[in-house]
């Protein structure tokens, strides 16, 4: 469990929490001018750190036109490529409102976008659950290095890293402070969560 | 998490409760419309059952095909075994096959470990002779779980052919490391040897008298009584045994209200269990059966989906 002496002793902030604030406002706006309205859309955060995002999301979406959006929340634990390289770990919830995906237009929510494994893991799981009319991805971090041909429609920060160095983000609901930092890293741990 | 399931004893409460949190997301999935989680594919699972089951085979064979893994089951009765061929021989060669997990059933105590010795896949106990059935166990404090959340301070009772009964043995030891307090009943000759000193040691109490037991009950798990392992006479007729040991429609009165009742099935209706009390509101039983497809779904992905030496070293 990070805390607040270990964030602060380590790497350099790039965004703080006002910076993520003002990124989601903007995804927020874009997913809805993209929509052109709140109309049949359902923000489906990723486990963990992408289900409050979306939540987040959805609060500013229901200030900004006074409308409802269904969220819901994916977990790709098992449709990852990577699960025998691994130790085995529960996986966390996946909860999807009845009749949510089906012919809807469903923006996926992360927080970091990397090598696009963890999308590509999504796109599979969100399959087994429904067939959404549209698929969207929204991010709060790109920091590139992809490895498979997935983009983000709507990014928060383009964040040009080395692949050595770690994105470490933090959320109030799960870390208790929102924070992005960079931290240089010599072992060469991938880091972020996508 | 552990190479292999052969006990209760190679799990501790943090694993334990792993496969429940696990479980739990694979319950959500069975109400979904794809049952299926590509997690195992391409592993092969082998389903060796040298004893008769319906429910636990056909059990294992969902949740692995579930999970998207191969599933053969090979039974007994038409195998090699009846040929002639031993318990070792057997295992190897379905070893040989390519196999990346094996679920044994076997009617001698301790069979699932002596093979485990034998082969370098992981190995599930589906049950060997009256020595433990993990799943099971597993399964039923899963369900008791949902029902009465924490098991912690939780007194559930046990009735029935203790004496026979590896359900008993197994969830013994899991409901002790989840808190629960256990009280287990069963008339003088089917009470197990020993079982004083052993009751002492693990921390359970048994009784003798269950109209006694039953008013203090959170929870009541039936046991089959096992004719097919009696070679002697453990109590005079069957009617004597629905008459002091059964779940009788007048005993149902004892419970309080909204206690879960369990049964691991098969149910000998109207001799251990009264048809009143296997479909009350508060039966649980095919609530257990569900729940059963989800823990096993569990098991074999913690067991099987990991990189294998990794998996050995415990917590991710």
């Amino acid at each position: 469990m990070p805390t607040h002496a270990q964030s602060a002793s380590a790497g350099r902030v790039v965004l703080d929490a006002g910076d993520i604030s003002r990124a989601l406002t903007r995804i927020s706006h874009e997913i809805l001018e993209r929509n052109k309205g709140a109309e049949d859309l359902l923000l489906l955060g990723l486990q963990t750190r992408g289900v409050p995002l979306a939540e987040r999301i959805a609060t500013n979406i229901a200030e900004v036109e006074g409308a409802t959006v269904a969220t819901g929340s994916l977990d790709v634990t098992m449709y990852r490529d990577d699960l025998r390289s691994h130790p085995t770990r529960a996986p966390h919830r996946t909860q999807v409102p009845d009749g949510a995906v089906d012919g809807k237009t469903v923006v996926l929510v992360d927080d970091v976008l990397f090598s696009g494994r963890t999308i590509r893991a999504a796109l599979d799981a969100l399959s087994d659950i429904g067939r959404p009319a549209a698929v969207r991805l929204a991010v709060l971090v790109d920091r590139g290095h992809r490895e498979l041909p997935i983009r983000a429609d709507h990014v928060g920060k383009n964040l040009p890293t080395a692949r050595t160095e770690r994105v470490s983000l933090h959320l109030v609901e799960t870390d208790g402070e929102d924070e992005v930092r960079i931290v240089g890293s010599a072992s060469g741990s991938k880091g972020g969560e996508a | 998490m552990t190479r292999h399931l052969l006990s209760i004893d190679d799990l501790d409460v943090t694993q334990i409760e792993e496969i429940f949190t696990t479980a739990a997301q694979m319950h959500d999935v069975q109400r979904r419309e794809v049952k299926k989680l590509p997690a195992l594919r391409g592993r092969t699972v082998i389903n060796l059952f040298f004893e008769d089951s319906t429910r636990t085979r056909s059990s294992f064979e969902i949740a692995g095909k579930w999970l998207s893994a191969d599933v053969i089951n090979l039974s007994a009765k038409g195998s090699s075994a009846s040929k002639g061929e031993s318990l070792r021989d057997t295992v190897l060669t379905v070893t040989a096959m390519g196999i990346d997990g094996l679920v044994v059933r076997h009617s001698a105590s301790g069979a699932a470990e002596q093979i485990s010795r034998w082969i370098d896949v992981p190995v599930i106990n589906a049950g060997d002779g009256t020595h433990e059935h993990p799943t099971q166990a597993l399964l039923d404090s899963y369900t008791l779980t949902r029902r009465l959340g924490s098991l912690d301070g939780k007194h559930v009772v046990m009735v029935g052919d203790l004496t026979h009964s590896r359900v008993f043995r197994s969830n013994v030891k899991c409901l002790a490391k989840l808190g629960a307090q256990v009280t287990v009943v069963a008339p003088p000759t089917l009470m197990p040897a020993g079982v004083s000193d052993w009751s002492k040691e693990a921390g359970f109490a048994t009784s003798y008298d269950l109209d006694r037991v039953l008013p203090e009950a959170d929870a009541v798990m039936m046991l089959r009584v096992q004719r097919e392992r009696m070679s002697g006479g453990f109590f005079p007729t069957a009617r004597e045994y629905t008459v002091r040991y059964g779940l009788t429609r007048d005993r149902l009165g004892l419970l309080q209200p909204g206690v879960p009742i369990l049964h691991p099935g098969p149910m000998n209706r109207g001799l251990e269990i009264s048809a009143d009390a296997a479909d009350a509101v508060d039966s649980v039983v095919l609530d257990q059966v569900s729940a059963g497809v989800a823990v096993r779904m569990s098991v074999l992905y913690h067991l099987l989906a990991g990189e294998p030496a990794l998996n050995e070293g415990g917590q991710a």
